[in-house]
């Protein structure tokens, strides 16, 4: 076991070297550069020359390259040209909120998902598994910043039930130790602000978390569909055992097998999804500072938030596979 | 019976949702309600601003921007602030000043005034603070960080025009230059020469920026210890989410009803709109045309400033065709500017007539104009040898999905303007790009035509507008006229504003004659507000501090 997790740990060094090479000409590929977006309509072309001096970005593109990587190896993501932060800071600033937002989401749509995929295989062919099938097919075309929009124009700006923007009500005086804002409401005991910063979670996290909902409902209904049909459901209930048994241990666990496998996938999107539904909610995470470096041709942010997000994922995806050994002990076995 | 269990198990869940609903609809209109009292009665003296960022530094001197001049506008002063509502001079922490000769400027400055950190404003911390800045070197002098001292001092050391400070006693102090330059007064009502703390400049390292020159960052005192004489004090900086501010206790003027200040940041222009119609902000700047109807029959409160900025069309002479006086004034004679104005551009816009607004030192009443005449404007292609047969083909660059205060809808501008153009016969081939994009496509090389661009100027100089237009050979316009160039490099040594007046008169007649670009517009830029807020100082040059400000609720 421990020697396919160092097995599949020293596969993502090769991994994150190309996507380093990817990552850094698909940056610079982008028309206008930072020094342009910096300074504005009236850049002189001195004042461009000055900017692409001080970060280097005069030199051949190799050089900027292997500059790069030798940073990277020592740890070093460089500086944020807008905030002139550097990346890992300013990584580990926005990163937690992001956390929040996204373990929020993931826990949305995983418990809704199979609850509702589950009920929908189990009511196969009447009218709220045909509901479940429609809605769950409205989820996944309907795009994550429209929703957001809505969301927020319903809920936020004309019912006034839920705030429309931030992380917290900046009026109030909340202490905070891990960036968790829930979290560290509920550490410190200061209930209201715990109440708030979950406030602000709803409304992005129900944004984000619509396609992976919609997904995990459809995979698991389709795999309770298939696992429900299978010869041993049908043994076991002619032998006689007990109806939450055969529910719990025979078809739900064997059921949750491409189930895992899709959570896993829905993580990773999830990281991207938050770059739209974080700007439109102006949700401070990372994804939001993603799609100004965008904006503002910030190429150490852009190179550095990525290959932390790849990182993530490569990490992620590690764990679904080690989860998979949990859930069914024949994948340990090969 | 498992029928029924399922059944309030939903019953339960649902339960549940509508609670949760509930309850959080209780809990706002709690905080709707529950307002900070502890100003004049039942006064929310909090005031929210939606900031499209955070500021670069909390070091007025390393500041450029609008984000960030918006914040050290509350915690800091100058010498010279503006006049309210115009963006004229006036005595801010210098009582007075007076000009014995074209090069020294002698201020009296006001008593009474401390810093944030207790210690007194006096000649000396003035002196200290224009000395610091010239004494600038390495990542500090870039223009990436000291951009302001260097473009109107001209450099930094022994290449400024900067001549000294000398302390002629507590409340009286005396700057030299070493030319004669009549922008000066004008130049310190910009953030970038505020006076700050010498003792909170030294303790806190404000000069000490930047490890290495790729990799500057900002001093400990530029990120977390401003200390100006302003009222407001900084109380703290959340990057990405918000900067707090409260009143100054011991500030000298007038405090007003606002105690608390927060800069709340919203990057995208839909959300900020829409955090005013929530109440999370109680207001932001630059409000789309496209919402100003919506916004005011919802109940907000729009502001306009009086625009100091200017929307032209450039013609870049380097692209076929342009290079003909006749074809530029061809254009000029298409372009209806009020049509354009009526129904593209913001209500209360003016129309332009030269590169610059009418409140700039230098603006020419009697200044060429190229009346809309369809008529003429054939005449003149014809006579450049365009006709029906042999139509002008020009092609007209315009950005998109952004959004200036010179330009809120570029697109719509766009189609108005090449509608007007094909009216006359020009064959009209657009190309658009993303606003980073589209500046380096200006600025980069001389691959453009016909373009949308424009400028909002930071203080009252002419220099200011037409100085950085065509000041020197670039690639946005694409000509090169020496004696144009030549004009504006003296008009910009000139020592007082009444010579400066006559200059920029000739120079604007003269860039008209000309006709490097089609001067198009003087566009309203609006802020919207919640109505509590019963009073906002605008101003054209966004000298706008949040102790003028009045709530009602």
């Amino acid at each position: 076991m421990l020697r396919t997790i160092g097995r599949r740990i020293l596969l993502l060094v090769p991994t994150l070297f190309g996507l380093t090479l990817l990552l850094f000409f698909w940056v610079r590929a982008l028309p206008g550069g930072p020094a342009v977006a910096l300074l504005g309509e009236r850049a002189t072309p001195e004042r461009i020359a000055e900017i692409n001096e001080l970060y280097g970005f005069n030199q051949p593109l190799v050089v900027q390259y292997f500059t790069w990587l030798g940073q990277l190896l020592q740890g070093n993501f460089g500086v944020s040209i807008q905030t002139q932060r550097p990346v890992t800071e300013e990584f580990a600033r926005r990163f937690p909120a992001t956390l929040e937002l996204t373990v929020f989401a993931i826990v949305l749509a995983v418990g809704l998902g199979i609850a509702l995929g589950y009920w929908a295989a189990r009511r196969h062919g009447k009218a709220g598994d045909h509901f479940a099938v429609f809605a769950s097919l409205l989820g996944i075309t309907i795009p994550v910043f429209f929703l957001a929009y809505i969301l927020k124009w319903i809920f936020a700006v004309q019912l006034g039930w839920l705030p429309s923007d931030g992380r917290q009500d900046p009026r109030l005086d909340a202490t905070h130790y891990t960036n968790l804002y829930v979290l560290d409401g509920v550490m410190t005991g200061e209930w209201d602000a715990a109440w708030d910063a979950f406030q602000h979670l709803i409304l992005p996290g129900i944004a984000l978390a619509t396609i992976p909902l919609a997904i995990i409902v459809r995979i698991t209904r389709a795999s309770v569909l298939e696992v429900q049909n299978s010869d041993y459901v049908r043994t076991g209930m002619a032998k006689g055992i007990s109806r939450s048994t055969i529910r719990g241990r025979f078809i739900l666990r064997n059921a949750l097998l491409p189930v895992v496998t899709t959570i896993g996938l829905q993580v990773g999107l999830l990281l991207s999804g938050a770059i739209l539904t974080e700007s439109v909610f102006a949700y401070p995470g990372i994804g939001s500072f993603l799609a100004r470096a965008i904006f503002t041709r910030d190429f150490p942010v852009l190179q550095g938030f990525i290959l932390f997000i790849a990182i993530l994922y490569a990490l992620i995806n590690l764990a679904v596979d080690v989860s998979y050994s949990f859930i069914d002990p024949r994948v340990r076995v090969q | 019976m498992l029928h029924t269990s399922r059944r309030r198990w939903l019953a339960g869940a649902a339960a549940i949702a509508v609670g949760a609903v509930v309850l959080t609809a209780c809990a706002s209109q709690r905080e709707g309600g529950g307002a900070t009292d502890d100003g004049d009665g039942d006064v929310d003296t909090t005031f929210v601003f939606g900031a499209s960022g955070d500021p670069a530094s909390l070091d007025p001197a390393f500041a450029s921007d609008g984000e960030t001049f918006r914040v050290a506008r509350q915690m800091f002063e100058g010498l010279v602030g503006t006049v309210p509502g115009t963006a004229d001079p006036a005595p801010l922490l210098a009582k007075s000043w007076e000009q014995p000769d074209d090069t020294t400027y002698v201020f009296t400055l006001e008593e009474g005034v401390t810093f944030h950190d207790g210690t007194d404003f006096n000649a000396e911390a003035v002196c200290f603070n224009f000395d610091r800045q010239n004494a600038f070197t390495g990542v500090a002098a870039s223009q990436s960080m000291a951009y302001y001292w260097g473009v109107i001092m001209r450099g930094f050391g022994d290449d400024s025009i900067y001549g000294g400070c000398t302390a002629d006693s507590d409340y009286q102090a005396t700057i030299t230059l070493k030319e004669p330059f009549a922008g000066f007064i004008p130049a310190l009502s910009l953030p970038s020469f505020s006076i700050q703390s010498p003792t909170a400049l030294e303790e806190y390292g404000a000069d000490d920026v930047g490890g290495t020159e790729e990799a500057p960052v900002q001093s400990e005192y530029g990120q977390a210890h401003p200390t100006g004489t302003g009222p407001f004090v900084f109380e703290s900086m959340s990057p990405g989410e918000q900067t707090v501010l409260t009143a100054y206790p011991d500030y000298w003027g007038e405090q007003g009803v606002v105690e608390e200040v927060i800069f709340r940041v919203i990057g995208d222009t839909t959300a900020r709109r829409q955090a005013l119609e929530s109440g999370s902000i109680d207001g932001y700047d630059l409000v789309a045309p496209a919402d100003l109807q919506s916004l005011e029959d919802a109940g907000f409160s729009l502001v306009n400033r009086d625009p100091f900025n200017v929307l032209y069309l450039g013609m870049n002479q380097a692209a076929p065709g342009l290079s003909d006086p006749k074809v530029r004034q061809a254009i000029a004679h298409a372009v209806d500017k009020q049509q354009l104005i009526t129904q593209v551009l913001p209500e209360g816009t003016v129309a332009a007539t030269q590169f610059m607004p009418e409140a700039v030192i230098g603006w020419n009443e009697d200044v060429t104009q190229y009346e809309y005449d369809p008529e003429a404007a054939q005449a003149l292609l014809a006579e450049a040898g365009y006709d029906e047969s042999n139509p002008l083909t020009i092609t007209f660059n315009y950005p998109v999905n952004i959004s200036r205060p010179y330009m809120p809808n570029p697109e719509q501008i766009f189609t108005n303007l090449s509608s007007q153009l094909e009216a006359v016969g020009i064959v009209v081939n657009p190309v658009t790009n993303e606003w980073v994009e589209y500046l380096d496509l200006m600025q980069g090389g001389s691959d453009h035509g016909i373009h949308l661009l424009g400028w909002t100027g930071d203080y009252n100089d002419p220099d200011n507008f037409v100085g950085t237009f065509f000041g020197l050979q670039t690639n946005e316009w694409g000509f090169d006229n020496p004696e144009l160039f030549g004009a504006l490099t003296e008009a910009r040594g000139l020592a007082t504003e009444d010579e400066q007046e006559a200059a920029y008169q000739a120079i604007n007649e003269q860039i008209m004659q000309f006709l490097p670009g089609v001067p198009l517009a003087h566009p309203v830029p609006t802020l919207a507000f919640d109505e509590r807020v019963t009073f906002y100082p605008a101003s054209p040059v966004q000298d706008e501090v949040y102790n003028m400000v009045e709530l009602s609720e």
